[in-house]
């Protein structure tokens, strides 16, 4: 028999032309079934964080509605004196900023540059009408700061639709016009001590979570079954009440009249007069924060852990090693999967958490999350909380990387 | 806003356009809460529903104008009319996010005076109308025996050494850094000439320096006197009439500070792009009237807008032996030492001194 003979079907068709036919049917159906899926994790959550992540260096406001001025700041130096021709565009767009009640716009995005610019645009803006030229003399003329050289440079620097500038701001530097990037004054920096506080922060918690986490997890996987289910409901019980009631319980437990402060003034440890700070500072966020992200440590431990035969503790003890020794040479190195999925689980809920710290955080507490939903809700600079988010995620997928290369990713295991 | 961005936040709002239709005939009215709300329920919202025969759905926010941006820009507005800071409602209106209100159709006072000329001064702005003034001041609780004596200055919020213990403070640099100056003896005239110089700036940090330690910074207005209540400070900076509230609602023992106190208004604005607007406007016209104003003062000591009302300032609603007008921040007893909020200063320098005052709380 000829052995490059193709095998054919039944119909006559090579076997593996039909194989890759009834393969490529079934991939297309499981497709069909993959794709409202694909598509709502695009919609939803790919396509906003990238949009935000856009935001964070793109911001078209100035471009947009001072077309004119634009034009003339594209080519003006930034350190020579600005000429008639620039305070005509001015003018000219403050004018048209006026009649479009946009001014307000432009007045937000420049005070973002440079502070206590907004009142220099919309009174400006308002007088805009009746300006004569020469512009240059009649404009400084309404306020004295439109001869300020800064004034030019802060608007040349938002011109720029691409901006580096926000993510200059998330790392306390600044942009300037002639000289690059310099960092801010130390007593303006927040950021990145914002950063590394959230980071050590969560790093706290995690080893809080992860001491506090395996005995419990030890003893659900080893207890007998009546005991380790009750003891499983004390986990989860608390795992499934609200945050924020877990959040304020605290509150009451650890205020300065609190449960905790009474107990130990009672005992005697220590004054009615000098009572502890527990609460509204760091301590109160590491306390909080370990005991709401508990369950996400114990759990995965815990499914690792079932697993483990109890057959191989006796083996070591039978073959003459101490119970220590049993437990840290045979045990622990088995439980590392679960060491590794919950620490990571909480070290990436901790890095972005909100809501605790900012009831329970005091001054000291606060994390970068905080300054994030800030620029989101208060000061409306979202191009700087996109920036702060870009950060953050950045660290985290950085982390990630580590992880894996360091324990694997495929060591992990969830449950 | 980029046209991309516009398409995310319009296509989060479909599900809130859907709610947001069903109950297209209401009119939403968004407040601050708390015994503030209840005395607009009771002086406007309840008498308005009766005479137009519109309902009014009340919400409550934290201030700012994030969510009027946030749904202005979305094109889907679903709060009607808002309660804001002044500073809030100039910036909001600069963006182009306000309904301008044209001030000829505000009622005239039952003696005939117009509108523009019975409201007091600085209250009527192009997209705004004021309802009321009220102060930043503050308060200790007389029933916890200290052995100090009673605190009279801002002077006394600062002194730690007479006075040791925690303070509440709004974690906000607004009024917090003018009560450092003033507490640091600059005049209440001088305050935002001082405060608009870097060395003024360094100043009232300088003096928050002082008690950095002993602040709990509050962000709501019903937590100070809970903290208060609680024993948790023994000082707290808050807003006259809550404090007011817990004494003639709660029976709490507070006694407030009036020296240095801050005011400033509360005003009426209307989102562009609202689908009631005529609702909302005559929502607008009936509670901006004497009579109306003049009611809401009797359920909480916030001074009415109007002269023609400040003159019909009653009685408390459920006791009638309580003077509301001895309570109000511009009574004259307590209107000694007091400072107006300079909005212009605020809509200028917020952003910068939140950052400065961001970073100087991290330290």
């Amino acid at each position: 028999m000829d052995a490059a003979q193709p095998i054919t079907a039944a119909d006559g068709t090579p076997l593996k032309k039909k194989l890759a036919q009834a393969m490529f049917r079934s991939k297309l159906r499981a497709t069909g079934l993959v794709v409202p899926l694909l598509a709502f994790v695009l919609a939803s959550f790919v396509f906003p964080i990238l949009a935000l992540m856009w935001q964070g260096v793109y911001n078209n406001t100035f471009e947009r509605l001072m077309p004119n001025l634009t034009e003339e700041l594209r080519v003006w130096d930034g350190v020579s004196e600005p000429t008639e021709e620039m305070y005509a565009m001015l003018v000219a767009d403050l004018r048209q900023n006026r009649a479009d009640k946009t001014i307000g716009k432009v007045a937000s995005r420049v005070n973002q540059e440079l502070a206590g610019t907004r009142s220099l645009f919309t009174s400006t803006a308002r007088k805009a009408k009746k300006l004569e030229p020469p512009y240059k003399e009649s404009v400084i003329k309404t306020k004295k700061k439109w001869g300020e050289l800064k004034v030019w440079q802060a608007m040349k620097l938002t011109n720029q639709s691409l901006t580096p500038g926000f993510y200059a701001t998330s790392l306390d530097a600044v942009q300037t016009v002639d000289q690059g990037f310099m960092m801010k004054d130390e007593k303006r920096q927040i950021y990145t001590k914002l950063f590394v506080r959230t980071l050590m922060i969560s790093g706290s918690v995690m080893l809080l979570c992860l001491l506090l986490g395996y005995p419990v997890a030890y003893l659900l996987a080893t207890l007998p079954l009546r005991y380790s289910n009750l003891l499983m409901i004390m986990v989860l019980l608390p795992f499934w009440t609200s945050l924020l009631v877990r959040t304020t319980a605290w509150i009451a437990i650890l205020q300065s009249q609190g449960v905790v402060n009474d107990l130990l003034v009672w005992v005697g440890v220590t004054g009615d007069e000098s009572r502890f700070s527990l609460i509204y500072n760091m301590t109160g966020t590491i306390i909080a924060m370990t005991h709401i992200l508990l369950p996400f440590m114990i759990l995965p431990l815990y499914s690792v852990m079932k697993t483990i035969p109890p057959s191989y503790m006796r083996a070591a003890r039978s073959l003459g090693a101490t119970p220590t020794r049993a437990f840290i040479k045979v045990y622990m190195p088995q439980t590392v999967p679960g060491i590794g999925a919950g620490g990571l689980l909480v070290f990436i809920l901790a890095i972005g958490y909100y809501i605790t710290p900012a009831l329970v955080g005091g001054q000291d507490g606060q994390l970068i999350s905080n300054m994030i939903a800030y620029h989101m809700q208060k000061s409306l600079n979202w191009s700087l909380a996109a920036a702060l988010g870009g950060l953050l995620l950045g660290g985290v997928l950085v982390l990630y990387w580590a992880y894996d290369r360091v324990i694997g990713i495929d060591n992990m295991k969830l449950g | 806003m980029s046209g991309l961005t516009k398409k995310i936040v319009a296509l989060a709002g479909v599900s809130a356009f859907v709610a947001g239709n069903a109950v297209a005939a209401d009119l939403t009215v968004v407040s601050w809460g708390g015994a503030y709300t209840k005395s607009q329920v009771e002086a406007y919202h309840k008498p308005w529903m009766a005479q137009s025969g519109h309902s009014i759905i009340s919400e409550d926010y934290g201030g700012g104008i994030a969510e009027i941006k946030a749904q202005v820009d979305a094109g889907n507005v679903t709060w009607d009319v808002v309660d804001v800071e002044l500073s809030d409602a100039i910036r909001a209106c600069d963006e182009g996010l306000l309904v301008e209100i044209d001030h000829s159709m505000l009622p005239d006072s039952p003696d005939g005076v117009a509108a523009a000329n019975d409201f007091l001064p600085g209250t009527l702005h192009d997209c705004a109308v004021a309802n009321i003034v009220w102060s930043s001041v503050y308060v200790y609780d007389t029933s916890k025996v200290r052995n100090w004596n009673a605190p009279t200055s801002m002077a006394d919020f600062f002194n730690t050494e007479a006075y040791p213990g925690k303070r509440g403070m709004r974690k906000s640099p607004k009024v917090t850094m003018e009560f450092a100056l003033i507490a640091d003896g600059v005049p209440v005239s001088e305050i935002y000439d001082v405060l608009g110089t870097e060395e003024g700036i360094e100043r009232a940090f300088a003096k928050l320096d002082t008690i950095k330690n002993d602040v709990i910074w509050w962000e709501a207005g019903a937590q100070p006197p809970q903290l208060l209540a609680d024993g948790e400070v023994i000082f707290t900076t808050a807003w006259n009439g809550r404090i007011f509230n817990a004494v003639a609602a709660e029976d709490q023992s507070f006694e407030m500070v009036w020296d240095g106190q801050i005011y400033d208004l509360d005003l009426w604005v209307i989102p562009k792009g609202t689908k009631n607007l005529e609702a909302a406007l005559d929502f607008v016209k009936f509670s901006t009237a004497t009579e109306q104003l003049a009611a809401q003062a009797s359920w909480i000591p916030y001074g009415p807008a109007r002269a023609s009302s400040v003159a019909r300032i009653g009685t408390y609603h459920s006791n009638a032996s309580i003077q509301m007008a001895d309570h109000m921040p511009t009574a004259p007893g307590n209107f000694a030492n007091a400072l107006q909020n300079d909005f212009e200063f605020w809509a200028d320098n917020q952003d910068d001194l939140n950052e400065r005052f961001n970073a100087w709380l991290a330290q």
